[in-house]
């Protein structure tokens, strides 16, 4: 019953905000509607017990919506930021029309062939809070099932994003001197 | 020691047993009472510690503050929510009125969601997710998008300048809080607030003495990247009086100011709140391991130590705010990116061989 009107106030959050955001003609609304549907699929994760991602979906979201903003005011054009800018235009619309359909027939094609509506519906026992030991050695074990080798990735990804942005940093700094 | 969760339990049995309600009502009846003491509790910490600033901001000032309203100045600050609340609120022109007045919710959501994670007494933590602290650091950042929105929201180049200051500020000062907190959780092996402060229970148990020379250092970065992180202090430079009037928020007024103006002091209380829960014990009593004396300290109750030790931290930082002149941004990124953080991690790998190779101070 809680848990029945509480999925059905955070499902009412994610929709409208998905579609204000997709719908709204100011940059800097539609990025706060974004953080609302991320905020809402984080209170889904708190939902279903596995509260460890939806702290991680908060935190990472909260910082990157900010990064965000600071994106859309450096490189959106003034009429853009202000919201002068037209709202349809005939071949865009097309395009949209395309993605999404595209996006929804692989969600509903992924929902269709795993068949985890029915397991979940079948097993409705919830297995309480998933432990933070439990998440932290599946993170770090090679063994099956184990995570270790994306987390490695991970880590080498980010260390490459951090040498190209000092070294795109060092080139105009370079050229400022000269 | 006295165990709160006594009384939650006679609580739940009198509304279950006594009064016969389903499972529904009682966690309804429950959650609407816990949430309005937290709103109480933090209306009035937030009355306390301004008048706490105020003098002692006077009395580092060589001056003695207000004294003129009430017996030495104690209903100043009630007169000035009386202010604050009488004031009309009003919109900047051709500014985005959505966000304008969305802003100041997120902030107080942050500020309150961080608040009601504080351990109070044994048995009366309010929230205790077994990811706890690592929920309590996300909860903090959406202040960030909040004091950004109302940045842009005003329509004030000095409120977006300021609002990229905070931005930048509150972003990189979060890794090394952050990496302080792992660092802790590393000793104690839970993220569990309860278990944090559990684990602090005992003679010399605090983590600042368990974990000596790391958790010492942790707990100095602590308290300095929280101060930043709370947007006080030396770090205040979002709100640069001399150069950006108030920052984000000079385009508030009425309550839109008062939210920001209380979540400000209570972020700072939340911070030494956690700086205590995490380095000194929470309400975990000292113990030495002589009986007598840990029997004498056990009797006084976990919320005198957990206000005691919070407002201890609070009376450190407010010091450390009007000592220190105000930094410049380029100083403060250095700070963080060429010193704080290197040195949390440097933290992090000691505190992490101290508990491989046992290394940590325990009385047995």
């Amino acid at each position: 019953m809680a848990k029945l009107i509480m999925f059905t106030i955070l499902a009412v959050i994610i929709l409208v905000a998905a579609i204000f955001c997709v719908s709204t003609k100011r940059i800097m609304r539609a990025a706060t509607a974004l953080l609302f549907v991320l905020f809402g699929v984080a209170g889904i994760y708190f939902i279903l017990d596995y509260t460890f991602l939806g702290a991680t979906q908060i935190s990472i979201y909260a910082g990157g919506i900010t990064m965000m903003y600071i994106f859309a005011i450096h490189l959106v054009n003034k009429r853009t930021l202000q919201g002068l800018s037209e709202r349809w235009s005939s071949k865009r619309s097309v395009v949209a029309a395309i993605t999404s359909l595209i996006g929804l027939s692989t969600v509903v094609f992924i929902l269709l062939k795993n068949k985890f509506i029915k397991e979940t519906l079948s097993t409705a026992t919830s297995s309480g809070e998933l432990s933070m030991d439990i998440v932290g050695n599946t993170l770090m074990s090679p063994e099956k099932y184990g995570y270790v080798l994306p987390f490695e990735f991970i880590s080498i990804f980010l260390l490459a994003c951090i040498i190209g942005g000092l070294v795109i940093l060092n080139i105009n700094k370079k050229r400022e001197e000269k | 020691m006295f165990d709160f969760s006594i009384v939650a339990k006679w609580f739940d049995n009198l509304l279950r047993v006594t009064c016969g309600l389903g499972d529904f009502w009682v966690i309804l009846i429950e959650c609407v009472l816990v949430g309005l003491a937290i709103l109480l509790a933090y209306a009035l910490l937030a009355i306390v510690l301004i008048f706490m600033e105020r003098k002692v901001c006077a009395y580092f000032q060589c001056r003695i503050g207000p004294v003129r309203v009430g017996w030495w100045g104690t209903l100043q600050v009630l007169a000035d929510v009386l202010k604050m609340l009488v004031k009309e609120i009003f919109v900047v022109d051709k500014a985005d009125k959505l966000l304008y007045y969305l802003a100041p919710f997120l902030v107080i959501v942050a500020s309150v969601g961080t608040f009601s994670f504080l351990p109070w007494n044994k048995g009366a933590e309010i929230l205790d997710f077994n990811v706890g602290i690592f929920l309590v650091t996300a909860i903090s950042s959406i202040g960030v998008v909040g004091i950004f929105i109302a940045g842009w929201a005003s329509n004030n180049k000095y409120s977006v300048l300021s609002a990229m200051r905070g931005a930048v500020q509150m972003i990189s000062y979060e890794l090394s809080l952050g990496l302080c907190i792992i660092s802790a959780v590393i000793l104690t092996g839970t993220m569990q607030i309860s278990g944090i402060v559990e684990a602090q229970t005992g003679p010399w148990q605090w983590l600042i003495f368990q974990g000596h020379i790391p958790a010492v250092l942790a707990f100095i970065v602590f308290c300095v990247a929280g101060n930043a992180e709370a947007n006080r202090g030396p770090f205040d430079l979002a709100e640069a009086e001399s150069e950006l009037t108030a920052g984000y928020h000079t385009e508030y007024s009425g309550m839109g100011f008062g939210f920001y103006y209380l979540a400000e002091y209570l972020n700072l209380f939340v911070v030494s709140g956690l700086a205590a829960t995490v380095f000194l014990g929470g309400w975990a009593p000292i113990n030495i391991g002589i009986e007598g004396f840990d029997t004498v300290m056990n009797y006084i109750p976990g919320i005198l130590w957990f206000l005691g030790k919070t407002f201890f931290v609070v009376f450190l930082l407010m010091w450390i705010r009007w000592t220190f002149p105000r930094l410049r941004v380029d100083q403060i990124l250095n700070l963080e990116w060429k010193f704080l953080m290197p040195l949390s991690l440097i933290i992090l790998v000691l505190m992490t061989i101290c508990v491989a190779f046992n290394w940590t101070f325990t009385i047995v």
